[in-house]
C-alpha cells in the first residue's frame, strides 16, 4: 500500500467514526482526535479498524504517535 | 389477554412514534423479544416485550405517534382461545407500510438496501437517497428513514436537536428542583489500574482491549451490594432498592446530546464481557437501535469525562435514580503519601446522591469503597 492508499483508507476509517464530516474537511496536519472530536471510544475503534483492514496492530504506546494523520500515514508505513 | 404498552424510556419521555412492528398477530413471542421500533427524541429504540405469548392484535399502525402506557397490541397466553377475528385492525393497512426487505442481495459495502415503498416516496419528495441514512446499516432503508430525514432537512436538522435538549431540559430540571443532591469528591490513586490496564492492553489486539471507564463500572458493582441505598429507584412511593446492577453508561452523542443506557448486570460479568458490550452500547447509542430496557433501567449512573482534562465532575442525577458518580480525567500528579512525595496517575472520582435515601457519611464510606477496589485491578 502506497501513501496515498493508506491516507484515503484512514479517511474511509475516520469517516466511518465522524460521519459529519465533510470529505476534504479534515486538515492532514492538526490532531485528528480534536478535530473530529473523538473520545478513547473512537479512538479505540479506529485503532481496531486499523488492525482489521492493515493488520498492523498498533501498541497503546504508540497512541502519542498519531498526532495528525499526516503522522499516522507515515507510522503506517513504516509497520506495512 | 394482555396488553403490551408503549413503555417509558426514561423518565424524560412522553410520547414514541411507532416506526415498524417486527411481528405480526399470530407470532409467538418470547420475553425480551425486539417486537416493534419506536423513534424517540434520543433515537430509534428497539423495543422489548416482557412476557411471552401469542400476539393477537396489533392496535397502532406504525408512524403514529403514541403517548406511554398506552396498549399497542394485545397478547394472549400461549393456549388461550383466540378473539373473534372482527377486532382486528385492518391488515392491509398495517402491511402495506411495513418495511419490504430485499431477499437475497448482501448489503454492499458504501451502499444501504432500500425497500420499494421507500424509494418511491424519496421520488415523491424529490430526495437524494444518498443522503438518507438507515436507521440500521443491516436493514433496509425504511420509508420513516426517508421521512425522518426529509423532516430533518426541512427543519435544518435543528428539529431532532431541539427535542434531544428539551428532554435533558426537562429531565434535568425535575432532578433539580425534586432530589436535594449533595457532593463529594475523592482523589484516588489509578496507578495500580492505569499500570494494570497497561499490562493487559500490551497483551491484546486493539479489539480485545479495554478502557479505564469499564474497571471503574466494575468496581462501582463490586462494592454496591454493601451500599444498597445508592443503588436504585425513589418513587412516589419512596425509595426502592435494586437488587439487580444495571449501571447507565454517560454517553455523548455526536453532534451534541446525551443519552445513559444501562449496561447490564454489571456484577455478573467480568471486564471483558462488560467492555464488549460497552462497544456495542456505545455504538447502537450513537448509531440507533439501544433497546427498551437498556433505555429504562440504569439504577446508577456513571459519567466519565476523561477525555478533555477535566478535572472533576459535579454529576445531577437521571431521575428516579438516587446517585450518579463522576470521574474526571486521569492525569500524572504530585502524590505525597508517607511523608514522601512522588509523581502518581490519579483521577478525581465523585459521587452526588440523593439526601432523601442516604446522607453524607454514607456517600463517603461507599466513594472510600470504590477508590479501595480500585486499587486492586486484578481483583475486579
Amino acid at each position: 500500500m502506497n501513501q496515498e492508499e493508506i491516507k484515503t483508507r484512514l479517511l474511509e476509517i475516520l469517516e466511518g467514526i465522524a460521519p459529519e464530516i465533510e470529505p476534504g474537511e479534515l486538515e492532514s496536519d492538526v490532531d485528528f482526535r480534536e478535530q473530529l472530536d473523538m473520545d478513547s471510544m473512537d479512538l479505540l475503534n479506529f485503532i481496531t479498524a486499523v488492525h482489521k483492514q492493515m493488520g498492523v496492530n498498533i501498541p497503546e504506546s504508540d497512541y502519542p504517535k498519531l498526532t495528525s494523520l499526516d503522522a499516522c500515514v507515515a507510522y503506517l508505513i513504516s509497520r506495512i | 389477554m394482555t396488553d403490551f404498552c408503549m413503555p417509558s424510556l426514561g423518565s424524560d419521555m412522553e410520547a414514541g412514534t411507532l416506526v415498524e412492528w417486527n411481528i405480526q398477530p399470530g407470532d409467538e413471542v418470547h420475553r425480551g423479544d425486539i417486537v416493534a421500533v419506536v423513534e424517540t427524541v434520543k433515537g430509534a429504540i428497539d423495543v422489548e416485550i416482557f412476557e411471552d405469548g401469542i400476539i393477537e392484535t396489533l392496535l397502532v399502525a406504525p408512524g403514529t405517534e403514541i403517548p406511554v402506557g398506552t396498549p399497542l397490541a394485545r397478547l394472549r397466553a400461549c393456549g388461550e382461545k383466540t378473539e373473534p377475528p372482527s377486532e382486528k385492525p385492518a391488515p392491509e393497512k398495517l402491511k402495506q407500510e411495513e418495511p419490504v426487505p430485499t431477499p437475497g442481495i448482501a448489503p454492499s459495502p458504501g451502499r444501504q438496501r432500500i425497500s420499494p415503498f421507500a424509494r418511491r416516496r424519496a421520488k415523491e419528495l424529490g430526495m437524494d437517497l444518498s443522503t438518507v441514512i438507515g436507521s440500521d446499516p443491516n436493514r433496509a432503508i425504511t420509508v420513516f428513514d426517508i421521512e425522518a430525514t426529509a423532516k430533518r432537512l426541512k427543519a435544518g436538522l435543528k428539529t431532532d436537536m431541539n427535542a434531544m435538549r428539551a428532554a435533558i431540559a426537562a429531565a434535568m430540571s425535575h432532578s433539580k428542583r425534586e432530589i436535594p443532591h449533595y457532593y463529594l469528591s475523592a482523589k484516588v490513586d489509578m496507578e495500580p489500574c492505569m499500570h494494570w490496564l497497561e499490562t493487559q492492553n500490551n497483551q491484546r489486539e486493539p479489539s480485545e482491549r479495554l478502557l479505564p471507564v469499564i474497571l471503574i463500572a466494575k468496581a462501582m458493582a463490586s462494592v454496591m451490594a454493601r451500599f444498597p441505598e445508592f443503588n436504585g429507584y425513589y418513587t412516589s412511593d419512596g425509595f426502592a432498592p435494586s437488587k439487580n446492577i444495571h449501571i447507565g453508561m454517560a454517553i455523548s452523542l455526536r453532534g451534541g446530546g446525551l443519552i445513559a443506557p444501562a449496561l447490564h448486570d454489571c456484577r455478573n460479568k467480568d471486564l471483558d464481557q462488560l467492555m464488549s458490550e460497552f462497544r456495542d452500547l456505545v455504538e447502537r447509542a450513537r448509531g440507533g437501535h439501544l433497546r427498551s430496557s437498556e433505555m429504562s433501567d440504569p439504577t446508577i449512573t456513571l459519567s466519565s469525562l476523561g477525555e478533555r482534562g477535566v478535572e472533576e465532575i459535579m454529576p445531577i442525577i437521571f431521575p428516579p435514580q438516587v446517585a450518579i458518580i463522576g470521574c474526571g480525567t486521569v492525569t500524572e500528579q504530585p502524590w505525597a503519601e508517607g511523608g514522601k512525595l512522588s509523581v502518581r496517575r490519579g483521577a478525581t472520582i465523585s459521587l452526588a446522591a440523593d439526601h432523601r435515601v442516604s446522607d453524607g457519611h454514607r456517600g463517603a464510606l461507599f466513594l472510600s469503597a470504590l477508590a479501595h477496589q480500585l486499587q486492586n485491578p486484578e481483583k475486579l
